[in-house]
């Protein structure tokens, strides 16, 4: 994949209207579109990172769905083996990995939240979630801002959290809706139903509806963004996306033969439930969207858009913004958990659709 | 009717069709999470197969342990059973007692979630706060979610967990040893297969050459309700209608009701009183007065009255029974 997407929102990319850059006709075959292999001998060289964070109740399948999505064992241990106690309080948990696929590097890492709306109060459960969310801004930032810098800033920023919705098959519960508006606001946010093995198709249709109008009426913006579709295709597409959303999931990682063919799946008295099979449930799109198509939207908009709020917030609690650029010294971050109160600097959804 | 959230619905209407030794009611109460916020819903159904007569009444618990902050989600849930516990107090103390309706809960279906590892935190507080209060079957919903391994593992959690929370869950009688061997290894078979794992479904579905069954159709396979290798319902049908009915009726009556009715006289009688643990109905002690639970609600003045003139002959009554008793005090043995 090309080190520069056509979605970036930096200056370059976008239609200039400076009058030097008019279009003019060309006589020959000049390379320029050699450039493209350039920057994929350059990206594969350096490798890529991406970083995924899982969030839901135990035993909704995070683990699983994660090796599932990577083909590999990312965590070592199967979710249904853990016999342990459930943690008392939300402890994250990350792992690094570096996976290869045709010559390209991948730096994968995932970041569980294992004791998530597990207690019996779970008020204020989702803070320690925003606060690794916004720490990893912090460091993004504070490398940023140095003098001299890295040629190459390690990014730990989470480009994706998955949110792991229990199949009930009824509504979105208060502790999923106060979750997912809060960041919402933060980092890009895809809801799945988890272990949808558990719903007929029939069910599913309607969780999905009622879903979807629960996160309309709270005002909960999951990613694909609609204000961030750059075009007529982008919108196209997405348009496509945000209908099946939320995807109706089901994780395994132990292969089973069907009709003599070797799949993923789960074995069942009266069947067995093929894991990557559109007819049995929607993984596949959820691998396509975080993998194969919208990998690099995802770390796009987490650097172009809820990176820069987070350092445009920052800034300005630091009073630095009217004094321009320099020496930086930032002043130590104010522990809010939820960024974004001073809401004129905020890029918000209803400016951007409204054009300003 | 709303979908469930884990099918219980479906089981009531299922319930009916075997056989039921006599007529009778029979209160049953599921407690599973549900929507936004706790209320309790009571459903009465009279059910008749064979002449004999059923008077089935379902409590439901929507919206338990939904919220973000679930404290004490459970008191209204416990407060309810008490409180059929003092409505039949005060009407076993009353004199017309040829009529009492009995609203007692019988049985508490405990719908354990299929998705977790076991017992969560709010399910091991709420089943501590009833598990003297009323006879827990605890069930593992929506088994449809998990291979035959992962049920084993989930059984085997939650009965080490039980154990290891002191949780009093309702305890099958042993076999009568005259009992020929089919009944004991079904008997057997059915204590080792607690918690129950059921699937819960009133759809008639028709899975390829098969017969209609009632189950859940998914696109690689039905889950059949009433197949034995695939859920644990039939067991749990055939233990509440059954088998054990009767038998979880009278530990309600002579265990868990008893035990609230001498927490309730020994809180409200005389201090000399306290010291004897009896549940015999006379107390030595209080000679002139018959303590009984305090009348929640608002009642009018006429039936206060009423009540007061129905204790005073009572009183009576009472006494002269006492005198009798006190005559054949020493051959008498104490209960407990």
């Amino acid at each position: 994949m090309a080190g520069t997407s056509k979605r970036s929102m930096s200056p370059h990319s976008s239609q200039s209207s400076s009058p030097r850059t008019s279009s003019c006709e060309m006589f020959g075959y000049v390379g320029i579109e050699a450039v493209l292999d350039q920057l994929k001998i350059k990206a594969m060289k350096t490798g890529f990172e991406f970083n995924i964070m899982v969030v839901g109740r135990s035993g909704l399948g995070k683990s699983t769905m994660v090796n599932t999505l990577f083909k590999s064992k990312v965590w070592k241990s199967s979710p249904v083996n853990k016999l342990g106690p459930l943690p008392q309080t939300l402890q994250l948990q990350s792992v690094t990995h570096t996976i290869e696929e045709k010559g390209v590097k991948l730096k994968l890492t995932v970041t569980d939240t294992p004791g998530f709306g597990d207690q019996i109060n779970n008020d204020k459960c989702w803070d320690p979630i925003l606060n690794y969310i916004n720490d990893q801004y912090e460091h993004y930032l504070q490398e940023e801002v140095l003098i001299t810098r890295q040629h190459h800033i390690p990014d730990t920023r989470v480009h994706i959290c998955v949110y792991f919705v229990p199949p009930t098959g009824h509504c979105l519960r208060p502790l999923d809706i106060e979750f997912l508006k809060r960041l919402c606001r933060v980092v890009n946010v895809v809801p799945v139903i988890a272990r949808a093995d558990s719903l007929t198709l029939e069910e599913r249709e309607a969780f999905r509806w009622q879903i979807q109008e629960d996160l309309k009426k709270n005002g909960i913006f999951v990613y694909p963004q609609k204000c961030f579709d750059e075009d007529t295709d982008d919108k196209a597409l997405n348009d496509k996306i945000r209908e099946k959303i939320p995807f109706a999931v089901v994780g395994a990682d132990r292969e089973h033969t069907v009709n003599g063919k070797c799949v993923l799946g789960r074995k069942t008295k009266w069947g067995i439930i093929e894991v990557e099979n559109m007819a049995h449930c929607e993984f596949p799109l959820l691998r396509d969207l975080l993998i194969r198509s919208h990998m690099q939207d995802l770390k796009d908009i987490t650097h172009n858009v809820h990176y820069e709020n987070y350092r445009v917030h920052r800034l300005n609690e630091s009073h630095l913004l009217t004094k321009g650029a320099g020496w930086v010294t930032l002043s130590p971050p104010s522990r809010r958990t939820t960024p974004g109160r001073c809401q004129s600097l905020r890029w918000s959804q209803e400016d951007l659709e409204n054009g300003s | 009717m709303d979908k469930e959230y884990v099918g219980f619905a479906a089981l009531p209407s299922q319930l009916h069709r075997k056989s039921v030794k006599k007529g009778f009611d029979f209160t049953l109460m599921v407690a599973a999470r549900l929507s936004q916020t706790l209320t309790i819903e009571r459903r009465g159904v009279e059910i008749e197969e064979e002449g004999i007569k059923v008077k089935l009444t379902l409590v439901d618990t929507p919206g338990f342990g939904d919220a973000v902050d679930n404290g004490d989600c459970w008191m209204p849930v416990v407060r309810f059973i008490e409180e059929q516990f003092e409505q039949y107090l005060r009407d076993e103390s009353g004199l017309n007692r040829k009529n009492i309706q009995d609203s007692r809960v019988h049985c508490c279906l405990y719908f354990i979630s299929p998705f977790g590892r076991g017992l969560r935190p709010l399910d091991v507080a709420f089943l501590r706060a009833v598990h003297e209060k009323v006879n827990i079957v605890p069930v593992i919903g929506k088994a449809d979610a998990l291979t035959p391994k992962e049920t084993q593992i989930l059984k085997q959690k939650i009965r080490e967990q039980l154990e290891e929370q002191e949780i009093n869950i309702y305890q099958f009688p042993d076999c009568d040893s005259d009992e020929d061997e089919d009944f004991k290894k079904q008997d057997a078979e059915m204590k080792e297969s607690i918690p129950f794992a059921v699937i819960g479904s009133s759809t008639v579905v028709r899975d390829g050459a098969t017969r209609p069954v009632r189950g859940r159709l998914y696109p690689w396979g039905a889950a059949e309700v009433e197949n034995p290798y695939h859920c644990d319902f039939l067991n749990l049908r055939r233990m509440l209608v059954q088998t054990h009915l009767q038998d979880l009726k009278e530990v309600t009556h002579d265990l868990l009701y008893e035990g609230y009715r001498a927490r309730c006289l020994q809180s409200l009688a005389r201090p000399g009183a306290r010291e004897r643990a009896s549940r015999s109905k006379l107390s030595r002690q209080s000679a002139t007065e018959i303590p009984l639970p305090m009348l929640p609600l608002a009642d009018t003045e006429k039936l206060i009255r009423e009540k007061d003139e129905e204790l005073r002959r009572m009183q009576e009554m009472l006494e002269k029974m006492q005198a009798q008793m006190q005559q054949s005090q020493g051959e008498q043995s104490d209960v407990l």
